[in-house]
């Protein structure tokens, strides 16, 4: 300890104190929650793919991607609104209503031209999202209405004027296929593909060798660069923490995580590369995971959030304006609503009134399987996004394995509750 | 041969990484008042955990023998089914439910689970006389103050036919009435044949009603003192393991020009629109000076200070703020700080840290600009901030990723202090700085006070301990009902003095 400022006139006082083992903090201690989830994430994938031998075909895991996408968008808005000592009911209403919206603006409107352009269409429905966001973050930044009934009402107001939008209950179609491309296009290829091994043919036309595979190689290149950044960034960082003096996680440690991600990662690319490629929607979902991981883990606004949830007048007595930033939260959230509302809508190729319907619970589960405390104040980025995919593999396998959906919402509700005890089973253990 | 009630055995209690407790030995006898001392962090509150079976039978080593019979205790239904009631530091009550509510909760007298409102009530006026509070039975926790709110679970722990009665740090946020009244009633229960545990860092209170005093130091038993032995000093002593000559470090006061003046402060309840809290203050604080606030619980010293502090109470806030002599505006926390305030809060825990998040986090919330630019965070300059700060301010933990929320008191208070000593500002507020924490880390944070006024600040300390303000003050304004009733210099302040200036504001206030 040293105190070469502080003044120590007691230094019997002041070297009694610490008594006992001292605890070293490594960053896998820390992180051993996110660990877990991803191992069960991992576990209840393999289970799938035993039982139903599909699971990971590159086709199906496409699917999935494409299916969940849009869950863990608004997971993503979701998770600081609940950091911030909040809850939002009104995403699933407010995805639907944009998705009426947009497709009301591209087929029914005769706006023409310009404002029917899917991408100028998808901005202004964006830009309505973050209206809607503020105006239902107003009353319960600066009149202090508990979130929980404004969203309510807001759950309410949004079904409504997106049945109301699409003239009763009429779908609205067939969207433009640039504008499907949201949801299920893939990225283009411009490297073209690559056969991995020729297939060597015999005279009866029978392949007897190779697998004639073929790669997307946009995809690999895409793919093997991101994986490299990881472990490029991640050896830096470690330098730079043991240049200023301070300890990193051990190095055999930091080295066989670095190796098993990647090659989890390697793999999925892979399984890609031999389908189409990356789904747009899936390099749309990782930018923004990037985004706010980056968020809040290292911007002072997601400081503040963190903070806010953690003791809000604690906050506002360290010059935090939380109203301000309560308002933000409740913006991003809209936006990410509209967002998760236009994949709804090129998924399905029209807008339907039920679009989203109920998916908010679907939303606010993957953000507490994350480990999200309900109180405020703690969740992560990442783990979010690790539950929404459990949420979606079971949805998927399910599925495939042909369970009843009575039963998968039973499944599903029970690995909610499972989730959650674990956690707080943990925190009164430790 | 003297008879004890209860006898705890060489208890020892390990939490993951720390040793809290190791052998302690507490011998307590039938009807007397036993006080127990030591230092934040000593191990006191987990004795009397292990004690009233929150932590159970199993979860430690050791006896504990109560009435000569050895017991187990899985829980504090145990326990109290014995007769052992503990009262905690923070109090357990339901702040919307009637005082006759609280008193019988879970505990009610009904039939069929359909409570008997009349018995109810009538109990609870028999326990309340008792206890000597004038108080409604109907009347809601949350529109009585602090010291009554104390009685009232004195009075449920009575309702539970209580033989020993634990009180961790009963007066801590008392006034100094509703203190002596507390102890007097320590006293009667005591002529009653009632035991009492008293937990408590005032010396003085427990050099008045105490027959033993049980010193704990690093989680062991120091010595148990009788009722000949004991003095504060000695106490002290025991409590830090050597003498403590000094309760305040030295000071060779600098005291420049006036810095910060407050000219016709006044503000108005929250709720009661009416009702003045703040009538017309003004003051000043020169550079490099130590102003104390004196004044009994409730003059509003506390409420004057977050008015300040960028309008945190109140409202139809009038007056004006200057610093150097020109009007500054501190309407928001946010212009406050920029203008170099800084206030350092009473309540700790609800108004002062993030409890869930680590010592680093908290340290440079008020200040994330020092360590990030364009908004983004430099993650190894606020390492180095929160460590620098760490040391400055001797906070004992492993690292700085400690949740503020696993620290003792006195550490939590140096994470409060620190955020705001990052803040670096030049007018620094400190309201109650050691409340609730023990003597050893009072001192560091008189040593951090003298160090911050030596550097031209201008510090401002609102204590309703008097000798911590004759201590360490260089002017002391004397507060009554929100006015400003008094103002002395400390070379000739003493508590008579103090007392007097309230005394007679009192008057001129009625």
């Amino acid at each position: 300890m040293s105190t070469d400022t502080a003044p120590n006139p007691q230094t019997g006082v002041a070297q009694d104190i610490p008594t006992g083992t001292r605890v070293p903090v490594s960053s896998f201690v820390s992180n051993l929650r996110e660990y877990g989830l991803i191992l069960a994430l991992i576990a209840i994938m393999v289970f799938f793919q035993l039982t139903t031998g599909t699971l990971f075909k590159p086709v199906n895991l496409s699917n999935l991607v494409q299916q969940n996408s849009f869950i863990i968008v608004m997971a993503l808005g979701m998770l600081l609104v609940i950091v911030s000592g909040h809850i939002d009911l009104s995403v699933g209403s407010v995805a639907g209503f944009i998705g009426a919206l947009a497709a009301m603006m591209m087929v029914i409107w005769p706006l023409g031209g310009f404002f029917a352009n899917p991408l100028v269409v998808a901005i202004l429905c964006l830009i309505v999202g973050g209206a809607i966001g503020a105006a239902q973050g107003y009353w319960i930044a600066y009149h202090r209405i508990p979130s929980f009934i404004v969203t309510l009402a807001g759950m309410l107001v949004f079904r409504g004027l997106c049945q109301g939008l699409l003239g009763g209950g009429s779908s609205v179609g067939p969207l433009p296929d640039s504008f499907k491309a949201l949801s299920s296009g893939f990225l283009p290829e411009i490297l073209g593909t690559w056969v991995l091994i020729p297939p060597t043919v015999n005279a009866a036309g029978k392949t007897i060798f190779g697998s004639g595979v073929t790669l997307n190689l946009t995809t690999v290149v895409l793919g093997i660069i991101a994986v490299l950044a990881f472990a490029i960034s991640g050896v830096r960082s470690r330098r730079t923490r043991e240049k200023h003096g301070y300890e990193a996680e051990p190095f055999g440690l930091f080295v066989a995580k670095t190796i098993v991600i990647s090659a989890l990662a390697l793999f999925f690319v892979y399984q890609f590369a031999v389908y189409r490629g990356f789904p747009i929607v899936l390099v749309v979902m990782g930018i923004l995971v990037a985004f706010f991981v980056f968020i809040t883990r290292h911007t002072t606004i997601g400081r503040r959030v963190y903070a806010m949830g953690g003791n809000i007048k604690a906050a506002q007595l360290s010059g935090i304006k939380t109203e301000r930033l309560t308002l933000l939260v409740f913006i991003n959230m809209g936006v990410l609503s509209a967002l998760g509302g236009l994949i709804i809508a090129a998924r399905l190729g029209q807008a339907v009134p039920a679009a989203g319907l109920g998916s908010e619970l679907d939303v606010i589960a993957a953000v507490f399987i994350g480990g999200a405390s309900a109180m405020g104040g703690v969740g992560q980025v990442i783990s979010t996004v690790v539950g929404g995919f459990i949420m979606g593999v079971m949805n998927n396998g399910m599925s495939i394995m042909g369970v009843n959906v009575d039963w998968q919402q039973v499944v599903k509700g029970l690995v909610l509750l499972g989730a959650v005890v674990f956690d707080v089973y943990n925190k009164n253990k430790g | 041969m003297p008879s004890y009630i209860l006898e705890m055995r060489d208890i020892t209690k390990t939490f993951p990484g720390v040793k809290a407790l190791s052998n302690v030995n507490l011998k307590v006898e039938e009807g007397e008042i036993h006080a127990i001392c030591g230092e934040n962090g000593a191990g006191k509150s987990t004795l009397m955990k292990v004690l009233s079976g929150v932590y159970p039978a199993g979860d430690y080593e050791g006896q504990i023998v109560y009435r000569d019979q050895e017991c187990h205790f899985r829980g504090i239904h145990d326990s109290e089914e014995k007769g052992i009631v503990i009262i905690h530091q923070e109090l357990a009550l339901v702040p919307m439910l009637s005082i006759a509510e609280n008193i019988f909760l879970g505990n009610e007298h009904a039939k069929f689970g359909v409570i008997d409102w009349g018995a109810n009530e009538k109990r609870t006026r028999d326990l309340l006389k008792k206890v000597g509070l004038r108080e409604d039975p109907k009347t809601l926790i949350t529109n009585i103050g602090t010291g009554k709110q104390q009685l009232v679970e004195i009075a449920k722990a009575l309702s539970k036919e209580v033989e020993l009665l634990i009180l961790d740090e009963p007066t801590a946020s008392l006034s100094e009435k509703d203190s002596q009244a507390l102890l007097d009633l320590l006293l009667e229960f005591k002529r009653q044949g009632i035991t009492s545990i008293i937990i408590s860092h005032k010396l003085n209170e427990i050099n008045r009603v105490a027959d033993h005093v049980t010193v704990i130091r690093d989680g062991r038993t120091i010595e148990t003192l009788d009722r000949s032995e004991i003095s504060e000093d000695r106490i002290i002593t025991s409590m830090v393991g050597r003498s403590l000559e000094d309760r305040y470090p030295p000071r060779d006061p600098k005291i420049g020009e006036v810095y910060f003046e407050v000219k016709n402060w006044s503000v108005y309840h929250p709720l009661h629109a009416d009702r003045q809290v703040i009538k017309n203050i003004s003051m000043n604080v020169r550079k490099g000076e130590v102003v104390g606030i004196a004044g009994l619980m409730g003059a509003g010293r506390t409420e004057f200070a977050m008015s300040l502090f960028g309008r945190s109470y109140g409202r139809k806030i009038t007056g004006e703020v200057e610093l150097h002599g020109k009007p500054v505006d501190v309407s928001t926390v946010g212009k406050a700080v920029k203008r170099g305030l800084a206030y350092v809060t009473e309540d700790r825990k609800v108004f002062g840290l993030n409890l869930i998040e680590d010592i680093k986090n908290n340290i440079t919330i008020a200040n994330l600009k020092g360590v990030s630019r364009n908004g983004v965070i430099n993650d190894l300059r606020e390492l180095d901030v929160a460590n620098e700060y760490r040391s400055k301010t001797n906070i004992r933990s492993p690292s700085v990723y400690q949740k503020a929320g696993n620290l003792s008191g006195g550490n939590q208070q140096k994470v409060v202090l620190s955020k705001w000593l990052f803040a670096n500002p030049e007018v620094l507020i400190l309201d109650e700085p050691t409340r609730g924490i023990d003597v050893g880390a009072k001192y560091e944070i008189y040593t951090i006070i003298a160090r911050l006024a030596a550097e031209g600040r201008a510090i401002i300390v609102i204590s309703s301990e008097m000798p911590e303000i004759l201590g360490i003050s260089d002017r002391i304004y004397v507060m009554n009902e929100g006015a400003i009733v008094g103002e002395m210099a400390a070379s000739d302040a003493s508590q008579e003095k103090i007392m007097r200036a309230i005394v007679r504001g009192e008057g001129k206030a009625a």
